[in-house]
């Protein structure tokens, strides 16, 4: 296990070095010069020159590279073209918010999902499955954003049971800041899951050694949890794994929505300002943040199978 | 041919006065969208206390149905249409979840076909061990010491640090042990092995039949063994029952059924049985034709169709089993003493 961790983890700051890199070359590959698209089309030439010479866009590429990494590795991710506070700083601020804000929404969708796919599988093509897969289905094809508007309209402004603004201060406030937009990215994940742990416990119900364990007498809540589940949860795991880039994407629109400060917010307000530093910094950390997700989700789907330790 | 293999084994009497389970015309359908099919008609059949019952017949013929449903694992589309299944005062054949659940495992137990997916891939051989003990009493390390010993008694080496692998890390013949010291552990009066060699090579087969011969000898349980090999049938068991398409056609000792086949569907299972013709050819030779619908069992000799010695009696009336031998019955009109007469 011990080994397999460490090699998904090299395995992963590799990730992060090609995505690095990926991302420094585009920023060469865009068209157009990027001091000019700061500055805007009527900078007069010795600024554009003063402003590559700041931003390091007069060395040559591999020296810019190599800087690049250097100063990530230091922590150093560039200055904010408006105001020249550090970048890392900025993003740092920012993404605790957002954080919270997917964690919090994978973690109820999860858990729901995997609770009614559980019992759509146990209690198949009872009324309530039938319910269950109906409003999974529904759930799914409606686009987060969509779901984000109408929760703000029904309980924020005609209800007026929660916050629609902000995040909140202190701990309570932020938690009922938190219900709406984590309501809204959530609620397509749960369908997703309850679906693919229906169709992975109804497979895993089949096989042999689930009618052994039967043939032994355990006792059917057991058979579910040790037999069953742990073997039927491992797709949902992954989906989830790998759909943290997704609710990144699913944040940017809530957070504009809601007005909730976080990357998102930030993301879209640098692009909006071509503050270019600011948009890399992000979208590095987020980067990060992907792959961090994907290798723990695969560390746990080690965790639980000792035949998925054995490859990588 | 095989009764050789069955002569060391002659003490046998069949049928002995008090059984540990008698099947008593038990039939059982299953329902699916093109129809009800009729996988067990009226089988009355009995596991003998302390000895091994053999199950043979073509695929197809029931013997799995006839074996998950004396443990209750039958599929859920099945259901018992009559009969019973009579097992120390109990009906088998009707008891609810909670009852199986307190047989399996505790007076019944179960060896099944395919050793490398009967085990749970993700739990330790050591964890599945002591996992089964659940309704003993007694300490963690007490239960598995007691793996380790049943480990040893299926001659598994180097027993103690198997505990700690899983499945995948042992070979095929090494997790049938495991299945079999599994299924002893729980020190079952009943124990149903369906197939248990057939995923396995020819050495290892007979590997594994010596082991379940000596341990069955050592412990004195009951054994339903399912196979269609008939040599590891004459090696292992002391009884045999044929089955052909849902019904019994032919019980008996082996060293009887296995000399004086009275049945021309057992005939024909020897004729074609690939010991004989190990050296000879590699393809299996079959009974020529195939069971008949199991919708709609036919009227009269549910063998009528394949039968080389088939007469009009046969399309007419269906066989009752005939006392056919000392403690031998055979379900074709030949066995009628009135045909001999004739
Ligand atoms: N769940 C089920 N639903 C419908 N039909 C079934 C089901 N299980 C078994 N059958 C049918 O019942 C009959 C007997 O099947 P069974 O599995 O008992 O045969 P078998 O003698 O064990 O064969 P094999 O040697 O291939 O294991 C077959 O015709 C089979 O198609
Ligand atoms: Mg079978």
């Amino acid at each position: 296990m011990i080994f397999y961790a460490t090699q998904r983890f090299v395995l992963s700051v590799v990730i992060v070095m090609v995505a690095v890199s990926i991302l420094t070359l585009m920023l060469h590959v865009v068209p157009g010069d990027p001091a000019v698209m700061i500055l805007g089309p009527r900078a007069t030439p010795e600024l554009i020159e003063q402003t590559r010479v700041a931003m390091g866009l007069d060395q040559p590429l591999p020296v810019q590279i190599v800087t690049f990494f250097g100063n990530i590795l230091r922590g150093d991710l560039g200055q904010d073209v408006f105001t020249g506070r550090a970048v890392s700083q900025i993003v740092f601020e920012q993404l605790p918010y957002t954080l919270i804000l997917i964690t919090v929404s994978i973690l109820w969708a999860a858990v729901l999902g995997i609770a009614l796919g559980c019992y759509s599988a146990l209690r198949r093509n009872t009324w309530l499955d039938t319910l269950t897969g109906v409003i999974s289905v529904g759930t799914i094809s409606i686009p987060s954003f969509v779901m984000a508007l109408y929760s703000v309209l029904l309980f924020a402004v005609w209800l007026r049971w929660l916050p629609a603004i902000g995040a909140g201060e202190g701990v309570w406030d932020g938690v009922t800041h938190l219900i709406l937009p984590s309501f809204a990215i959530g609620v397509s994940w749960v369908g997703y899951v309850a679906r693919i742990v229906r169709a992975s416990m109804l497979e895993v119900m089949g096989q042999p050694h689930v009618r052994m364990a039967r043939a032994y007498g355990l006792p059917d809540g057991w058979i579910t949890r040790s037999h069953i589940l742990k073997i039927a949860v491992q797709p949902a795991v992954t989906l989830i794994g790998t759909g943290v880039a997704h609710l990144f994407s699913a944040a940017v629109f809530v957070e504009v929505i809601f007005a909730r400060p976080g990357i998102g917010a930030l993301i879209v307000q640098a692009v909006n300002e071509r503050n270019y530093p600011i948009v890399l910094g992000a979208v590095l950390v987020t980067t990060g943040i992907i792959v961090l997700a994907t290798l723990i989700s695969d560390l746990v789907i080690a965790w639980l199978d000792p035949r998925q330790r054995e490859e990588l | 041919m095989a009764p050789s293999a069955a002569t060391h084994r002659a003490e046998e009497t069949p049928q002995t006065a008090d059984p540990l389970v008698s099947i008593e015309g038990l039939s059982v359908d299953f329902d699916t969208p093109r129809g009800t099919i009729h996988a067990l008609r009226d089988i009355s059949l009995e596991v003998p206390k302390g000895k091994v019952l053999g199950l043979v017949g073509e695929s197809g013929c029931g013997k799995s149905t006839l074996a998950y449903s004396m443990i209750g694992l039958l599929a859920e589309n099945a259901k018992v249409a009559g009969g019973a299944i009579r097992m120390s005062g109990q009906d088998l054949a009707h008891l609810g979840p909670k009852a199986w659940r307190d047989l399996r495992g505790r007076r019944i137990s179960m060896i099944f076909q395919d050793p490398m997916t009967s085990l749970n891939p993700v739990t330790t051989i050591g964890k599945q061990m002591i996992d089964i003990q659940y309704r003993e009493p007694g300490s963690r390390a007490e239960k598995r010491a007691r793996a380790i010993e049943f480990l040893e008694q299926v001659q598994l080496p180097d027993a103690a640090a198997k505990l700690d692998v899983y499945p995948h890390q042992l070979s095929g013949g090494m997790r049938q042990r495991v299945c079999i010291a599994m299924a002893l552990l729980t020190r079952p009066d009943l124990l149903i092995a369906d197939e248990p060699t057939t995923a396995l090579d020819a050495t290892l087969e007979m590997q594994i039949v010596t082991l379940l011969r000596e341990l069955q000898e050592k412990f004195g349980c009951s054994v339903l063994f399912v196979s269609h090999h008939l040599g590891t049938v004459a090696e292992l068991c002391d009884e045999v029952a044929v089955m052909y398409a849902g019904e019994v056609v032919e019980r008996g000792a082996v060293r009887e059924v296995f000399h004086t086949p009275r049945h021309p569907y057992t005939q024909a299972l020897f004729d074609c049985d690939p010991a004989r013709f190990r050296q000879a050819t590699r393809q299996l030779p079959t009974i020529p034709g195939t069971l008949p619908d199991l919708r709609q069992p036919p009227a009269g000799c549910a063998f009528r169709a394949r039968c080389t010695k088939a007469f009009a009696r046969c399309a007419a009336e269906h066989p009752p089993l005939y006392t056919a031998g000392p403690g031998q019955v055979a379900r074709c009109h030949l066995n009628d003493p009135a045909e001999d007469a004739a």
